[in-house]
């Protein structure tokens, strides 16, 4: 069985974010960029662990984004993937973008695609689904716990205020959730090893991008912290209710 | 017409839902154009949809559509939005419509926007949270169908006494719809979900252990909040991983968020920020946190909680009369 694990990169969490060319586009200066961490910690690991439990053959890596991707990229497969796709292309659509990769993965047919439950920076959640409708197969999201016996999958998804157990046969896309595995963190040898591994770069086909955007903002700045004493908490509570009025 | 995709939950309408209806009938009003509801799987009561602004629902009355396959739902939605020729359809952003809106865009080649928080403009560029809430961005949508999933407590219910006709609506399925088969639910009982709560209080490393969340407890009760916690309180498990907020855990936007001996890093405050008003309490003066917030107390959590908590509960029976 064969695995496609989808990643992207994201701005490094501590990063304070900021906008050029009027708001147009996002601050790079200085922006270090990681693994998004649900593809890295979450869909990567427990893809890796499927293949250490004799249940996958192959596990695969595809990145949509131009080569300023490539040391991601490496990354992953330091920890361990056996190859890795990179479609070259750079946009922001997320139909574009799942389009790219469900049209690589018809072709070379992974029963298992995974991506993360949502990308750190646009925070759409929405290749999965995607990549799902686009090869006509069942999709489960925010996956935290995912087993394959006998072809038959399940998974355990997260659910407003809870938890559901789902049963589904493969071929399967699913998104990533914390919980699934436990992060990684690439040794010496992975990372020797990753210098030799396969990174194919492929042209992307033509697909029209539905969305665009157009500016960003940041939010409205507080306008400064009331600090109420200690001793005098009926204030707060009358702050709470006739200034906030949110209880 | 303007379609909005709604779902039922032990027989009643949750308050996101009747947010997006009301959400769904101001574009229709602001277009000119019908709102209608989609409701799938068994269902009862829904004239009363009416209430916050459609004057339709198509409802497609199919056991199998009592627990989600991704796919099942796909097809149902799809062909509503064709037969009535409808021109956007509106998701709640939760758990279903993240595995559904999607499909649903890539069928129709309709553009999503996901964490939308206000209203399309009349270019239809909407606003939407990014980041994980450190900052916004207006997209836009260009293709002829549109689709949006609002963030819960973004926008206000309309409420009025109208109320919608239902209609059956039939799907042409077939046994290759549904795959996904639900083998069982694990829900908290009687406690409001975090995505959906208004109010929250969360404790962090500065609560000290598992133990102390006595205090925390006694303070979310007493004014209804859902608990939550900073990132490596869950990762010790001193409380449940679902309480995790911030960049890698939950984004929530409730009208109020008290944070106690949290020290507000930035990871956490991107998932916290969009919170209409913050209290911190925290013993550290320097704690960015403060910065972040609207009211602070500089103190001990142990001594300030149960105070604030019989403040709460005092303010409580003077106004329940
Ligand atoms: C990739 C990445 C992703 C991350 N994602 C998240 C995330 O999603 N969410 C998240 O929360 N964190 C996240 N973090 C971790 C984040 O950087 C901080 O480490 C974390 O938020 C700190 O948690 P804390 O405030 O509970 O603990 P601390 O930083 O240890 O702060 C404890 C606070 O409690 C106060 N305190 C101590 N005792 C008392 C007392 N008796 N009374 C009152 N106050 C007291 C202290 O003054 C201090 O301010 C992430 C980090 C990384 C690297
Ligand atoms: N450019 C990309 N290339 C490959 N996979 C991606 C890309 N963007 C997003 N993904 C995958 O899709 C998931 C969800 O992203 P999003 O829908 O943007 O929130 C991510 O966690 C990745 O696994």
């Amino acid at each position: 069985m064969k695995i496609l694990v989808c990643l992207t990169k994201a701005p490094d969490t501590t990063t304070k974010i900021s906008f050029t060319e009027n708001d147009s586009k996002l601050n790079e200066a200085g922006v270090q960029w990681i693994i998004n961490p649900y593809d890295e910690w979450y869909s990567l690991v427990r893809a890796l662990e499927l293949k250490e439990a004799g249940i996958a053959t192959d596990v695969h890596i595809i990145s949509v984004g131009k080569a300023d991707v490539e040391p991601i990229i490496r990354k992953a497969l330091a920890i361990g993937g056996d190859e890795a796709i990179r479609i070259d292309a750079d946009s922001n659509d997320s139909f574009f973008i799942a389009s790219q990769i469900a049209e690589y993965a018809k072709a070379n047919q992974y029963e298992l695609v995974m991506t993360g439950k949502e990308s750190i920076d646009y925070n759409n959640s929405s290749i999965g689904a995607m990549i799902a409708e686009l090869l006509d197969r069942p999709f489960i999201s925010h996956v935290l716990n995912f087993n394959i016996q006998n072809g038959e999958t399940t998974s355990v998804r997260e659910i407003e205020g809870g938890e559901e157990t789902d049963t589904c046969p493969l071929p399967l896309v699913i998104s990533c959730q914390k919980g699934l595995a436990e992060q990684r963190i690439p040794n010496m040898r992975g990372i020797m090893a990753s210098r030799t591994k396969p990174l194919k770069v492929v042209p992307a086909s033509n697909s029209e991008p539905l969305t665009e955007i157009i500016s960003y903002e940041m939010p409205p700045q507080k306008s400064g912290v009331k600090m109420i004493s200690p001793d005098n908490v009926d204030e707060l509570v009358k702050l709470l209710h006739e200034e906030a009025k949110v209880i | 017409m303007i379609l909005v995709f709604v779902e039922q939950n032990n027989g009643t309408f949750k308050k996101a839902s009747q947010e997006i209806i009301s959400y769904a009938a101001a574009i229709g009003k602001q277009t000119s154009q019908p709102t209608a509801a989609i409701v799938l799987g068994e269902a009862n009561n829904l004239e009363a949809l009416g209430n916050y602004g459609v004057q339709k629902v198509f409802h497609v009355n199919d056991t199998r559509l009592n627990q989600l396959d991704s796919k099942a739902y796909t097809k149902a939605i799809v062909q509503i939005t064709q037969e009535q020729n409808a021109g956007a359809i509106i998701f709640s952003n939760n758990s279903t419509s993240k595995a559904v809106a999607p499909r649903v865009s890539a069928k129709l080649k309709a553009g999503l926007v996901v964490g939308a928080v206000s209203l399309p403009d009349e270019n239809f560029i909407v606003k939407k949270s990014v980041f994980s809430g450190k900052a916004f961005a207006k997209m836009k949508i260009n293709s002829p169908i549109k689709i949006i999933a609002l963030n819960p407590n973004s926008y206000s219910i309309q409420k009025s006494a109208d109320n919608a006709e239902v209609i059956a609506q039939n799907i042409n399925f077939d046994n290759t719809d549904f795959t996904v088969k639900v083998q069982s639910t694990n829900k908290v009982q009687g406690i409001v979900p975090l995505s959906e709560a208004e109010l929250v209080v969360s404790g962090g490393r500065g609560m000290k252990g598992p133990e102390n969340w006595n205090i925390l407890e006694d303070l979310a009760t007493t004014i209804g909040a859902t608990l939550a916690c900073s990132r490596p309180v869950a990762d010790s498990h001193w409380r449940p991983h679902h309480e995790h907020v911030g960049q890698t855990g939950g984004t929530i936007r409730p009208n109020l968020y008290i944070a106690v001996g949290i020290s507000g890093a930035i990871q956490h405050l991107a998932g916290v920020n969009s919170s209409k008003t913050i209290v911190v309490i925290n013993k550290d003066p320097e704690a960015p946190f403060f910065k972040a917030a609207d009211y602070g107390i500089l103190g001990d959590a142990f001594e300030v909680v149960p105070k604030f908590t019989e403040a709460l509960k005092k303010y409580k029976a003077s106004h329940s009369s």
